[in-house]
């Protein structure tokens, strides 16, 4: 091969690279090893996560819920996992027709016209659609309210000062939900989240009439659209969410799921991909990715965002995920997680010195003010295998000497009991 | 293709979670039944075997690396080895919540840091986030670093994002979301860095340059270090978009020729794989000067163990909501220790000796507008096709030969493009066919320009209508039609 290229050596190859850069070069001091070798190394760091073997009780917005082995299998198939983004829309019809039904499930979870074909994740997909709201009403300013999950508020904060948006932080009641009784005016929207930071469903009813223009921005928590009425259906004009609980493994963080759900009149200001039903020359129904004027490698600079590889395998989890169970099944994992939550939340309320300091209605995750220091019991539940999140999380939102906790349908009655045993031993 | 809203439904509910004891409404005093759907979402009720058949028929409907030949340019469709997915479907990487306590999650918190480690060696320079989950992602914190730099310089005039002509459309956009303008600086004929008009450009409102390396025609910038050099006596930032990494894998490294921020795609150089559309995953390395912005958290190693540090002030924040993609970094994270160093420079000497393979081979039949030694990848031209035949028409007619089309229409600097990159996993026998369908290709441009221009032929649908999805656009399926 090198000779039919007319050239000396494999060095040559790299002989248009100055000699200065070549000369500077280190190796990483590392050997080749085998798949057996590679395998066993990984597994041992594997091993060394004893958390993934604990029974989880955290949440914060990544969920235990069960996965469907059906939902592995189909991702395993290497036509969906090893091909690009689908921009030969003819060789590509299995992605964009999962795109296109992934679209259909969300827009009919959250409530809304239009969904896009996917976001990195819940943080960055509420980040952008605070993108979007600016680039429609453009008053500089979003409220947002305190009750975030502290990790999507600080990617909201990193985009906003990039974008040279200004942030104005809206305060919760007593009862653990936000003040809508006295907003700011000329925003460009508001962004809630609902359940809230604290597991309390947002009361939106009536929200959009005291915002003006603003848009009306929230971020829900996909599994609980099982059961609870979606923002779509309380006027909200964007509706975000994290994935995750839709058929993916927690994975530590990721790969996520971002959602994201709009009305149809802001599909030119919508940010990342969207496939669309057309048909080809010979009047077959296909797909293909639709709107692509709004994207990058169109409009360059003036795109309304640059998202290209976005979260497509895990898009196709969540939709192979919603295909199984089916919206009787949605309803039934949703209704067995907040049946679990409100047993355990009324057991630990009958400990003594535990208390839920919020009594605003919740879904499946909950706040409990501990006797003593939360980090305490925390240690101890870790001790018998039981995992909660950690106190800092709470206190970051002036929630003192407390822990959330979230339950979905895969605890059992025995789990349930070990944990309610430990606090009132861990006082 | 029909949807799974148009598949037979089932009259069994899902027993894929148990049904519970007695399934009821909550009752009045857990929550407000003004809270609650009246019924549950409108998503059908269907038989396993019948979701199983609709995307394993969705699934042949698609074509992946493990298909055939996949030579789209930029994008570094390596093959990808298995070991990389049974290892990250490891129940002790794939179930840990990410607030799990650090003691708890040392395995996972190891792995990130000695991908970290292999990454900032890669690169050459000072520190790695692996928070950003894709190219553009790293590019958008690449930019947010360069803002926070010159506010705390107090140089906020330093506006401009100086960008060559052939850049990847996510620059351009990157350099937006951050708050940045965008000036395009033109390529030379040799199709580099006109580096005249580049000093031209650099004043006192430059923030700096987005470079990919090689540029997208697939050339080494002969003047990189004189193009650094004049960026950073300026006053400016270098930025190198690492989408072309494969080209000098275990060669050369970003930071020696002036990168301030490197980003690399692990679902193309590191093969972990590309998904669809993502996952992937874009860390970034950056220079020292840049290190103290870097998001957080950071992992941090200490006496043998590894926690989480958020206690750097001058972040730039965070960009993703936990560490970034994982499971993305561990099938990253195996492949590079099965490769080695000597693996590494065997990448990036077989990916160029398969590019100007196929350059040396197929330059006569079509027109190669920028007729130099590349690296991983070349653009050819069909602009002298007979009977107009276009790139598309080229593209889509692969197709029909088993061959997954080329990037067509990019770099935007030459004519009806075909940016074709074989990768260094292909054999001399799939770089002949794929050469010799090309040139029948060709052949028929002039002998039966028809088949070309309707085709595909051999495809799960035949040429789609763009144009009509463009102009009423259809994104949902009406399922006013379904039952739940």
């Amino acid at each position: 091969m090198l000779a039919a290229v007319g050239l000396p050596s494999l060095d040559s190859l790299f002989e248009d690279v100055p000699e200065a850069v070549r000369a500077r070069f280190r190796p990483l001091g590392i050997s080749s090893c085998s798949e057996m070798e590679v395998a066993a190394r990984l597994a041992e760091l594997a091993r060394a996560n004893r958390g993934a073997t604990g029974v989880s009780f955290l949440g914060g917005g990544i969920y235990d819920h069960y996965i469907p082995s059906v939902v592995s299998h189909v991702l395993s198939r290497s036509e969906f996992s090893t091909a690009y983004t689908p921009y030969q829309p003819e060789v590509s019809q299995g992605t964009l027709t999962a795109m296109f039904e992934f679209q259909t499930l969300i827009a009919e979870l959250t409530g809304m016209e239009i969904a896009n074909a996917s976001m990195y994740d819940g943080a960055t997909a509420l980040a952008e659609a605070a993108l979007m709201a600016e680039r429609i009403r453009r008053r500089g300013r979003i409220a947002v309210a305190r009750t975030l999950f502290p990790h999507v508020r600080r990617v909201l904060d990193t985009y906003a000062w990039g974008a040279g948006v200004t942030l104005v932080e809206i305060p919760h009641d007593a009862s653990g939900r936000c003040r809508f009784d006295d907003l700011p005016d000329d925003l460009s929207a508001l962004i809630v989240q609902t359940p809230n930071a604290f597991g309390v469903i947002e009361r939106l009813e009536g929200v959009k009439d005291r915002i003006g223009e603003a848009l009306l921005v929230a971020s829900a928590y996909p599994l609980s659209l099982g059961l609870l009425k979606p923002p779509g259906a309380f006027d909200a004009d964007v509706v975000v969410g994290e994935g995750q609980s839709l058929g993916l493994p927690m994975g530590f963080g990721g790969p996520l799921l971002g959602l994201f759900a709009t009305r149809k009149a802001y599909l030119r200001q919508l940010p990342g991909r969207v496939a669309g039903r057309t048909v080809d020359v010979e009047g077959t129904v296909g797909y293909v990715m639709a709107a692509q004027t709004r994207e990058q490698h169109i409009r360059r600079a003036r795109a309304t965002s640059n998202i290209c590889t976005n979260s497509a395998l895990c898009a196709l989890a969540a939709t192979v995920y919603l295909a199984s169970v089916g919206g009787r099944g949605l309803r039934n994992v949703a209704l067995q997680s907040f049946e679990k939550a409100h047993d355990l939340a009324a057991r630990i309320e009958r400990i003594e010195g535990y208390e839920l300091p919020f009594e605003g209605p919740f879904f499946n995750e909950f706040v409990v003010r501990t006797p003593g220091d939360p980090s305490t019991v925390r240690a101890r539940l870790d001790e018998e295998g039981l995992l909660v999140g950690p106190p800092e999380d709470l206190a970051s939102l002036g929630v003192e000497r407390a822990l959330r906790i979230a339950v979905t349908e895969r605890r059992t009655e025995a789990e349930l009991d070990r944990f309610v045993d430990v606090l009132g031993d861990a006082k | 293709m029909k949807t799974i809203f148009e598949r037979p439904r089932s009259d069994a509910p899902s027993s894929f979670v148990p049904r519970g004891s007695e399934p009821r409404q909550p009752v009045e005093g857990e929550i407000d039944h003004d809270l609650l759907r009246e019924d549950p979402p409108r998503i059908p009720t269907l038989a396993e075997p019948v979701v199983v058949r609709h995307y394993t028929a969705l699934s042949k409907a698609n074509f992946g690396v493990d298909d055939g030949f996949y030579p789209l340019g930029s994008c570094t469709m390596k093959y990808n080895p298995k070991l990389n997915e049974a290892v990250a479907a490891l129940p002790g990487f794939a179930f840990l919540h990410p607030q799990t306590d650090p003691d708890s999650a040392q395995g996972t918190l190891e792995l990130l840091h000695g991908l970290t480690d292999l990454l900032r060696q890669i690169a050459g320079m000072s520190a790695v986030s692996l928070q950003p989950v894709a190219g553009a992602h790293g590019e958008l914190t690449g930019m947010l670093l360069f803002k926070r730099y010159f506010e705390e310089r107090n140089e906020t005039a330093r506006a401009r994002i100086l960008l060559p002509d052939s850049a990847h459309g996510t620059n351009p956009a990157s350099a937006a979301v951050a708050g940045f303008s965008t000036v395009e600086i033109p390529s030379d004929k040799r199709g580099m860095v006109d580096v005249d008009a580049l000093r031209a450009a650099l004043d006192e409102t430059a923030a700096g340059i987005m470079l990919t390396v090689p540029n997208t025609l697939g050339i080494f910038e002969e003047r990189i270090l004189e193009i650094t050099e004049a960026v950073h006596d300026a006053g400016g930032l270098c930025y190198f978009d690492g989408a072309n990494l494969n080209a000098f894998l275990g060669r050369v490294r970003p930071g020696d020729m002036g990168a301030d921020v490197f980003h690399f795609n692990l679902h193309k150089t590191l093969s972990t794989p590309h998904g669809g559309g993502g996952p992937g995953a874009g860390p970034i390395a950056v220079s020292e000067k840049l290190e103290e912005f870097l998001p957080v958290p950071r992992i941090v190693a200490e006496d043998g163990r590894y926690r989480l540090d958020r206690d750097y002030p001058r972040s730039i924040g965070s960009v993703h909501s936990f560490y970034g993609n994982v499971l993305v970094a561990v099938k990253a994270y195996a492949y590079l220790l099965r490769l080695g160093d000597e693996g590494l420079r065997e990448v990036s000497e077989n990916a160029v000796l398969n590019a100007n393979y196929l350059r040396v081979r197929l330059k006569e039949t079509f027109g190669l507008p920028y007729d130099a030694l590349c690296k991983h990848e070349f653009v050819l031209s069909a602009k002298d096709l007979p009977n107009e035949v276009t790139a598309l028409d080229v593209a889509k007619r692969l197709i029909d030969y088993g061959i997954h089309p080329p990037t067509i229409y990019f770099p935007l600097i030459v004519r009806e493009a075909l940016m074709i990159e074989p990768t260094e996993t292909e054999s001399k026998a799939s770089l002949d066919a794929f050469a010799d369908a090309m040139e029948r290709i060709a052949a028929e441009a002039a002998s039966d320009p028809e088949i070309l221009r309707t085709a595909p032929h051999e495809a799960p649908v035949r040429r789609l209508d763009q144009t009509r999805a463009a102009r009423d656009p259809i994104l949902t399926y009406p399922l006013e039609d379904a039952e739940a």
